[in-house]
């Protein structure tokens, strides 16, 4: 056994510490036809209890796709056509949610699991007041509540996230847009669910709201300690919040890494590029860099890795062998990461009949 | 309060212009009824009686247009609408007896047609893509057929061939009409087959609109709110997707209650039923201004409150556009 093989063991049998979702071979269709575009291939995630995950990629990369998927809210032409979602319970209990019967996904749904999603101005539904829709999300799940509990519980969770209670009567065009999102919040909340997918819940807002409802769902996370999946294209807010960082690129995940690794040691040439396409917010200037090209077209995707034509370190394997996720090939880094880059996986070079390449520099930042 | 003192305004508005061009039309119309009673009596009155009918009608006072308009609001501000030419009768009573007619037949037939076509339209847009969808073309041919067409062939096929429902009229003609059961039942039973046949050729209209709007609104962000909260398929279906398609159908039914009056005259004509389109369209062939008149007071009004009705209920169905303060 070499030295990659057992690094590779050694993290497949490191399993996360309490894992609370595990994605596992997740992978999603678009289009019934004979020739679907694969918009997501194989991915695998694990969310610990407890833990802000970040997912960060360009547009297009399959971001939301995964969001959608593994809450099964895939709009048509979506397909699921592989793979497992594991949900944990506070009692150990695992059920896979892409195998729960209709019934069983509603009860699930909102009490383990809620979402908040992009479009803050369109979630809610215009012709119902507010506290009714944090209501009847409360009484489908709990039939002993009455109206009035329900109404009351609602008035606590808007008091939670800074909206007086007396805007219960209101209905949603008469909120300002981060008024909007603090009540999806709210409402994702009120049934104390273990995980919260959150799909770039600050897109349509201002900085100073977007920084404002970043700093609320960190605090809400630390005093109702539920699990955060946190969805951007905006890396530099990820390393703030973030525990952990995932990055994907044309529907797979090519580096997955705790926040600070991410951000001063990355692996992935997507990765390196990504983050000097933002400004930091802290530390020293950095030259600012673009990545060149624009992702590839899903429903035609070169062979191997699809990143290769806008690598900085491309060399002739990465045309003929799909890369995968393994350990990084850097010494002292922490075992639990993970990248997708032959420059870290000589043995899958090797074992194809190309010569390794060293792994770059910049990818080697200690 | 503002919104609605601007509403207000706006009808008044509306019913003045309606009722002067009401006043208008019929004198800027060539031809005189007197004439025309002459010429369909084939020279049998004589001079003076042609003169003793004019006087008859209000035609021979030597008034200028200005004191006729005022005139003509007096008599209708006390509900004389003028005597009818062809019937010889008040026309407010011609009116009074014909409308209940056309709005008890037309009005339920197309709150059948609008209740249905609204739910089965819910249904195929939200299972959209399902053999339900095959509904559309068969409704659609329905609808596209004549009206005049579709009512004739109902009327050979049903009650010529099959003799199931009689071709005409709205009741029993033996029959005293009275509140007693037999002759309601007699109502409907002749009512039946008009009722059917313009149910059939208007249903796919809402059904097409309700299914679009369903399609549409069921990819709207807060029906997946709806779908991850875990609510009942059936809550998500009415409460938010179909609550929010209704809006625009909710205001064109609103709209064809008001041309239920105006827009019946085929019916009425094919079925021989006696409501305010048989008697507007007999008034026109008579030149009987007065009833036309009516008539269309009438068509008119019923346009204004469908309107008004319109704005109540889209008020009270969608909170955005209610006025605060």
């Amino acid at each position: 056994m070499t030295a990659i093989d057992t690094q590779r063991a050694f993290r497949s049998g490191a399993a996360a510490v309490d894992p609370v979702l595990e994605i596992k071979n997740l992978s999603v269709d678009y289009g019934y036809d004979e020739d679907p575009t694969h918009v997501l291939r194989q991915v695998s995630l694990t969310l610990n209890r407890g833990e802000v995950l970040g997912l960060a990629g360009e547009s297009g990369c399959g971001k939301s796709t995964l969001a959608y998927a593994a809450t099964r809210l895939l709009p048509p032409p979506g397909l699921i056509t592989g793979g497992e979602v594991i949900f944990t319970d506070r009692d150990g209990q695992s059920t896979d949610i892409l195998t729960l019967s209709d019934a069983d996904l509603r009860a699930t749904r909102w009490q383990d699991l809620a979402i908040v999603f992009q479009g803050a101005m369109n979630s809610l539904n215009p012709v119902y007041r507010i506290g009714r829709q944090i209501a009847d999300g409360i009484s489908a799940h709990l039939p002993g509540v009455t109206k009035k509990e329900a109404l009351e519980r609602a008035a606590g969770m808007l008091e939670l996230v800074g909206i007086s209670a007396d805007r219960l009567r209101d209905y949603p065009h008469q909120l300002s847009g981060g008024m909007r999102q603090r009540v999806m919040i709210a409402m994702a909340l009120a049934l104390d669910p273990q995980v919260l997918i959150m799909d770039e819940p600050t897109t349509a807002l201002d900085v100073v709201m977007q920084r404002q409802i970043v700093e609320q769902i960190a605090e809400l996370r630390d005093r109702l300690g539920f699990s955060v999946i946190f969805i951007t294209h905006d890396v530099s807010l990820l390393i703030e919040i973030a525990d952990r960082i995932a990055i994907m690129y044309a529907g797979e995940i090519v580096e997955d890494a705790s926040a600070q690794d991410m951000y001063r040691r990355p692996r992935h040439p997507y990765s390196d590029a990504l983050l000097h396409s933002f400004p930091p917010l802290r530390g020293p200037r950095r030259e600012l860099t673009g990545i060149p090209g624009s992702p590839p077209d899903m429903s035609n995707l070169p062979t191997g890795c699809p990143y290769r034509d806008r690598c900085a370190h491309v060399f002739d394997a990465c045309a003929a062998i799909t890369p995968e996720l393994v350990a990084p090939l850097v010494e002292g880094d922490d075992p639990r990461r993970s990248v997708a880059c032959l420059r870290h996986d000589p043995a899958a070079v090797t074992a194809a009949g190309f010569e390794p390449q060293p792994v770059p520099v910049e990818l080697s930042v200690r | 309060m503002r919104f609605f003192t601007r509403r207000i305004v706006f009808y008044a508005i509306t019913a003045w212009a309606a009722i002067t061009i009401n006043f208008f039309i019929p004198r800027i119309m060539p031809g005189d009824p007197v004439s025309a009673l002459i010429a369909k009596n084939q020279g049998r009155i004589s001079p003076d009686a042609a003169e003793a009918l004019r006087a008859l009608f209000g035609l021979d006072e030597d008034m200028s247009l200005w004191e006729q308009y005022v005139a003509y609001w007096k008599l209708l501000l006390q509900g004389d609408l003028g005597i009818s030419f062809s019937y010889m009768a008040p026309v407010a009573d011609v009116i009074r007896q014909a409308l209940p007619w056309t709005i008890g037949l037309v009005g339920v037939a197309t709150i059948i047609s609008f209740t249905l076509g609204t739910l089965i339209g819910t249904g195929i847009g939200w299972r959209r893509g399902t053999w339900m969808d095959g509904l559309l073309p068969l409704s659609t041919f329905f609808s596209a057929v004549p009206y005049f067409w579709l009512a004739l062939i109902a009327i050979s096929l049903f009650s010529v061939t099959l003799g199931w429902f009689p071709a005409s009229g709205s009741y029993d003609r033996s029959m005293v009409p009275t509140l007693s059961w037999e002759f309601v039942g007699s109502v409907i039973y002749y009512g039946f087959l008009p009722a059917m046949t313009i149910v059939v050729s208007s249903i796919a209209g809402w059904m097409l609109g309700m299914r679009n709007m369903m399609v549409t609104v069921s990819s709207e962000d807060y029906v997946t709110v709806a779908q991850a909260k875990g609510l009942k398929e059936r809550t998500v279906m009415m409460g938010y997707a179909a609550r929010n398609a209704i809006l625009p159908q909710v205001s064109s039914f609103a709209l064809s209650l008001g041309f239920i009056v105006g827009g019946t005259l085929v019916m009425e004509i094919v079925f021989s039923y006696q409501g305010i389109g048989y008697y507007l369209f007999s008034a026109v062939n008579a030149k009987d201004y007065p009833l036309m008149q009516g008539c269309f007071l009438v068509i008119t009004f019923a346009v204004l409150l469908a309107n008004m009705a319109a704005d109540v209920a889209y008020g009270v169905l969608d909170p955005r556009t209610r006025q605060e303060g």
